[in-house]
């Protein structure tokens, strides 16, 4: 068994509009170049896991292997909605980590642009006769009839769920976290969208589902990202300049939702954060004090102040508070986001959970350009899959860094 | 007077319309769905237990947009019901923040969703606002 595992090489394709690339042309395209961020070949992985959640019945791994080297190694297609290239990773990480292989590479991309309203099930016209179908013996569509599908909606009432149990949240503060965000963007080369938007902008703009106007939503993207995962035993046989720029994995959750009351009802995406955040601090060793920047799953703007609160980067409740202090900011004490987030980096949901640790290794590495955070060592990675998944990482800084 | 069928089976019409929970005798979790087994305990007894049917807004969108053939805007929730949380739609309320607010109390009530080919009515249910 492996006893560490570090990121030897990661890479994010823009993200954006690709209208000339099919998703194997963007996965190709970030594989390709992860292995040459790694200094390494597909002769040199012992397993590949790979994710595109819109084609998850495609074998999308093995029509990767196609263009990129069909080299017989095994292939797990992963599909956990959001949380999907998490997923892949967290595989990869789990066979080099169970000695299976010393290297493995983990690739998730999604074409989503133009893709619209996610959730919603769709015009279902009415059935003739009534008649009692499903888990709840609906006779016809209850979207809209009886709560939303929507993901803009269903993560409206999260953020005020979390107002309704603590207080302090408005409009305007869920319109503030965007405005961060998209201030964030301006200096990430890669995000789909870097136009910095004022308050007024944000709060006048298309409403989406309430507090939710739409640049406070996820953009959907086309956008690929892939990372190559190396064992701590194998490293030491690679180059200097290799060990310098790997990045150590120093704790890789995965959860579950866990029953809760409401659970089933209205998604619960805090108590599986929670488990994850407190599990991966247990595995690295560190404190949320001790991390410099934390990318968190901000598919929505009123999502992002209750995961202040379940990575536990604030005080129980304290999440408004948090934001208020402006700690959250790039020139504050713990800077989220600073990629510019899903809101306007973008979210090409395979993507997204491995575009995120790229983040955090581009700072960790000192390699961010104009956006980077001075000095950091530790960063924080979350993704959350509604139905539930979710997956935090904690990378950190190698020793041999300058 | 036409048939009536409720839009889910966990409605209950008549005199005295109200929801029923399926209660897990092991647990006490409750759940609105056909159940194999428990999502809290893995038990597999169940009891029908009723929902109470006021409550307090705990949680709520107004949604703007939705899938074709949903009329907007329409205000969904979570309401908790003595401590029961339902999913629902505030109705009989202007569907905007100045009209709807956490903690609002309201009461259940049914209305005629549509009528199929045979005349039967399907009877959907919400939230409204309980008049001080």
């Amino acid at each position: 068994m492996a006893d560490d595992i570090w990121i030897l090489g990661i890479t994010m394709t823009k993200f954006g509009k690709h209208p000339d690339k099919d998703v194997v042309d963007l996965g190709a395209e970030a594989a390709l170049a992860a292995l040459a961020d790694a200094g390494v070949t597909m002769k040199d992985m012992g397993v590949l896991a790979a994710g595109n959640l819109m084609n998850a019945s495609a074998g999308f791994g093995q029509q990767l292997q196609k263009q990129i080297g069909q080299t017989g190694i095994p292939v797990y297609n992963v599909a956990n909605a959001c949380a999907t290239g998490a997923t892949a990773l967290r595989t990869v990480i789990m066979a080099v980590k169970a000695g299976e292989c010393d290297m493995g590479l983990a690739v998730g991309v999604e074409k989503l642009a133009g893709a619209g309203l996610l959730g919603a099930n769709g015009p279902k016209s009415d059935k003739k006769v009534f008649e009692p179908s499903g888990r709840f013996g609906a006779v016809t569509n209850t979207d809209g009839r009886i709560g939303t599908n929507t993901m803009p909606g269903v993560f409206a009432q999260v953020g005020m769920e979390y107002g309704h149990k603590y207080g302090g949240t408005s409009f305007e503060l869920f319109a503030r976290i965007s405005e961060k965000n998209h201030a964030h963007s301006t200096l990430n080369p890669l995000a789909a969208y870097t136009k910095k938007m004022t308050l007024e902008e944000i709060m006048n703009d298309i409403m989406i589902a309430y507090p939710n106007t739409r640049p406070m939503c996820s953009a959907n993207c086309d956008g690929a990202a892939a990372a190559v995962v190396v064992s701590g035993e194998k490293l030491k046989t690679l180059s200097l300049e290799q060990q310098r720029r790997a990045v150590k994995v120093s704790a890789s959750v995965l959860t579950s939702d866990p029953w809760q009351e409401a659970c089933q009802v209205l998604p619960d995406v805090n108590t599986l954060t929670r488990m994850a955040a407190t599990q991966a601090y247990e595995q690295a060793g560190v404190s949320p004090q001790d991390l410099d920047l934390v990318e968190l799953h901000d598919c929505f703007a009123t999502a992002e102040l209750v995961h202040y609160d379940n990575l536990m980067l604030c005080e129980q409740g304290g999440a408004v508070d948090f934001f208020n202090s402006g700690a959250p900011f790039r020139d504050g004490s713990l800077p989220v986001n600073v990629s510019g987030g899903l809101q306007s980096k973008g979210h090409p949901i395979s993507a997204t959970g491995i575009a995120n640790i790229w983040e955090i290794c581009h700072h960790l590495r000192g390699e961010a350009g104009d956006r980077q955070i001075e000095g950091a060592k530790v960063g924080l990675a979350h993704v959350i899959g509604l139905g539930s998944a979710c997956g935090v990482h904690i990378l950190e800084k190698s020793a041999l860094a300058a | 007077m036409a048939a009536a069928v409720p839009i889910v089976d966990y409605l209950v019409l008549g005199d005295d319309p109200h929801l029923v929970a399926h209660e897990c005798t092991g647990c006490g979790a409750r759940f609105f769905d056909r159940r194999n087994a428990c999502a809290s305990c893995s038990g597999t007894e169940f009891q029908d237990v009723r929902i109470a049917t006021t409550g307090e807004l705990k949680a709520f969108t107004i949604v703007a947009f939705a899938a074709p053939g949903v009329p907007v805007p329409f205000v969904a929730g979570v309401i908790d019901c003595d401590g029961t949380s339902v999913r629902g739609n505030v109705i009989n309320v202007e569907p905007d923040p100045d009209h709807v607010h956490l903690g609002m109390k309201v009461k259940l009530a049914t209305y005629v969703v549509g009528t199929d080919d045979e005349g039967t009515e399907a009877i959907g249910f919400g939230f409204e606002p309980i008049e001080n």
